[in-house]
């Protein structure tokens, strides 16, 4: 694999992942448990596609087969997708969407940044630019995570479902492989063995403070990197790329 | 001073155009129909997210679907200011929704129509917000201080939306043959339906007169739907797609549009409960609620706790 290959796969990692939350999260929109609430988790999904139209932008320059954000967006297939198994799990409920947020966000804030560093200076400049996006959106989900975790009975005890649930998901990110590894040695990426404790730091910390208890002897689910996903996907593509698939070539 | 006095003062401050603000004193009446009308418009604008919030998963770029996104989050917020405008006549957000979700307020009929095509997010923001601009202009010189407010940042937003929606129009109007009928379809559903949000002709209309005389309205519903009219057949023939009225020609004399008389009993059908969706948007807005429950009581518990522990420390 030539870096040029590992960067176009790496770049839709980044973009599918932001892409496919986005979608998960817009959903919520009209239907959040209460106004203010529609109103910040749109602006959650509204943040995270803005970040993927860049992503997949500079993916599709990488790739220079002349495909834009919209021929990445809306003409592949599942196989094709790159993101984290855990950002295509479903909404659920609230409970749900803030622990899959909170898993995701805490490691998209290390990521950026890192990649806000990156000898690649696209990346470094998309990385900045969405680092201040993500550490909003990471003080956001952590400060539910405590609210509903030391909220009520109810609410403790469907957080704790929730987490149990979406926890085999959850280091997914930190699985290397050969495109992580050739990012890293360029300089692109960071070193995500490096992150993993970090990681695992600050999300205990959180659920302590939510007095949730961390799932153990948990296997960890793998495969959306490369490309081999939950059952979900194919559902989320299937309803998101409808009028591109029903209608092709044509301008909206 | 006698009410009759203190009515008489207030008939003078309305028509030396000065706004009534919360506590000043107002008519029971006054009150009562601004409580009524504002959380009408704050529930239209909650019970408008569904409609379009149908498309916001299926848009067909990425850009249109940040704008549909943004455009239905800009409605959240509409729904936020009018509810606090509403509050400052002394009700509580709780029971204006408690009486959206009882069937006991209304919501602008519009709504219950569903949206079938991409082509309906175009006709929703040319002519559905068109339609509301209309009425909203006219509402930011409404006598009430904190409505007319609400509605002078409300309008700016709502005319970017009418703009966009304007351009989905274009853009499927300018495609290929089956964008063009599509757009053409769309056109035809949603006609009529936002002829009827102006609603009953005014000799039918109970709340006109009193109204007007408050200056709570300053046009009445006739004369803003033939505004309507008169500013949208143009854009219509701009966009090269027929108005489904065969009534509907120009009029020197009168110089403006003559149009068709409207179905009123689809229009009364559908205030009445029967439209295609009412049962739906109001199954989706009392599930948000229902499903929503635990999480706003876990927000009070939590608050609550951390406000004990706060009070613990500081003793």
């Amino acid at each position: 694999m030539t870096q040029q290959e590992a960067l176009f796969q790496y770049l839709l990692r980044l973009g599918d992942n932001a892409l496919i939350l986005g979608q998960r999260l817009s959903e919520w929109c009209g239907h959040a448990p209460v106004l203010e609430q529609d109103i910040a988790i749109t602006n959650l999904a509204l943040d995270l596609i803005g970040q993927a139209r860049n992503w997949l932008t500079l993916a599709g320059e990488v790739e220079g087969k002349g495909r834009n954000e919209d021929q990445l967006a809306y003409l592949r297939d599942a196989r094709d997708f790159h993101n984290l198994l855990l950002v295509e799990q479903p909404n659920e409920d609230w409970a749900h969407t803030i622990v899959r947020q909170f898993l995701f966000d805490q490691f998209n804030y290390l990521l950026h940044n890192e990649l806000q560093h990156s000898t690649d200076e696209r990346v470094a400049a998309i990385a900045a630019k969405s680092l201040k996006e993500i550490k909003y959106h990471l003080k956001y989900s952590s400060e539910w995570m405590v609210r509903l975790g030391d909220g009520t009975e109810e609410s403790h005890n469907r957080m704790q479902r929730a987490l149990d649930a979406l926890w085999r998901y959850s280091s997914e990110a930190f699985l290397t492989d050969e495109i992580d590894q050739l990012m890293a040695e360029a300089g692109i990426g960071p070193d995500l063995h490096k992150l993993e404790p970090l990681y695992h730091q600050y999300v205990a910390q959180v659920l302590d403070e939510a007095t949730l208890q961390p799932p153990t002897d948990t296997y960890m689910q793998r495969g959306g990197k490369q490309g081999l996903h939950t059952e979900f996907l194919g559902y989320i593509l299937a309803e998101m790329q409808f009028l591109q698939r029903a209608y092709p070539n044509m301008q909206w | 001073m006698s009410r009759e006095e203190l009515e008489k003062r207030f008939q003078e401050k309305i028509d030396a155009e000065i706004k009534i603000e919360p506590k000043d004193w107002m008519p029971e009446r006054y009150r009562r129909n601004l409580i009524r009308q504002i959380s009408q418009h704050a529930h239209s604008e909650v019970v408008g997210m569904l409609p379009e919030g149908n498309w916001i998963t299926r848009a067909p770029t990425l850009r249109r679907k940040v704008a549909l996104l943004a455009k239905v989050q800009d409605e959240a917020g509409h729904g936020l200011y009018l509810y606090s405008a509403a509050e400052t006549l002394g009700i509580s957000r709780e029971e204006m929704i408690e009486q959206l979700l009882s069937g006991k307020a209304k919501y602008s009929s519009i709504f219950n129509y569903p949206t079938l095509t991409w082509a309906d997010i175009g006709a929703i923001g040319w002519l559905v917000d068109g339609a509301a601009i209309m009425n909203q202009v006219m509402l930011t010189r409404t006598s009430y201080g904190p409505y007319a407010r609400a509605m002078v940042r409300i309008c700016k937003e709502e005319s970017f939306h009418q703009r966009q929606g304007y351009e989905i129009m274009l853009t499927l109007a300018r495609g290929t043959e089956v964008q063009r009928q599509m757009a053409q379809d769309a056109l035809n559903r949603w006609w009529w339906p936002a002829l009827m949000m102006f609603g009953p002709s005014d000799k039918d209309s109970v709340h006109t007169a009193e109204s007007m005389k408050w200056k709570i309205k300053r046009k009445t519903n006739d004369e803003l739907r033939q505004q309507f009219v008169d500013v949208t057949v143009p854009q219509a023939e701009y966009l090269g797609l027929t108005i489904p009225d065969p009534d509907l020609k120009w009029n020197e004399a009168r110089g403006h549009y003559d149009f068709g008389e409207i179905d009123w009993e689809e229009f009364w059908r559908v205030v009445k409960g029967n439209g295609p969706c009412n049962h739906l948007r109001m199954k989706a807005r009392r599930e948000a609620h229902e499903k929503g429950a635990w999480v706003r009581e876990a927000a009070l518990a939590y608050a609550e706790k951390r406000r004990q522990r706060q009070q613990q420390k500081a003793s």
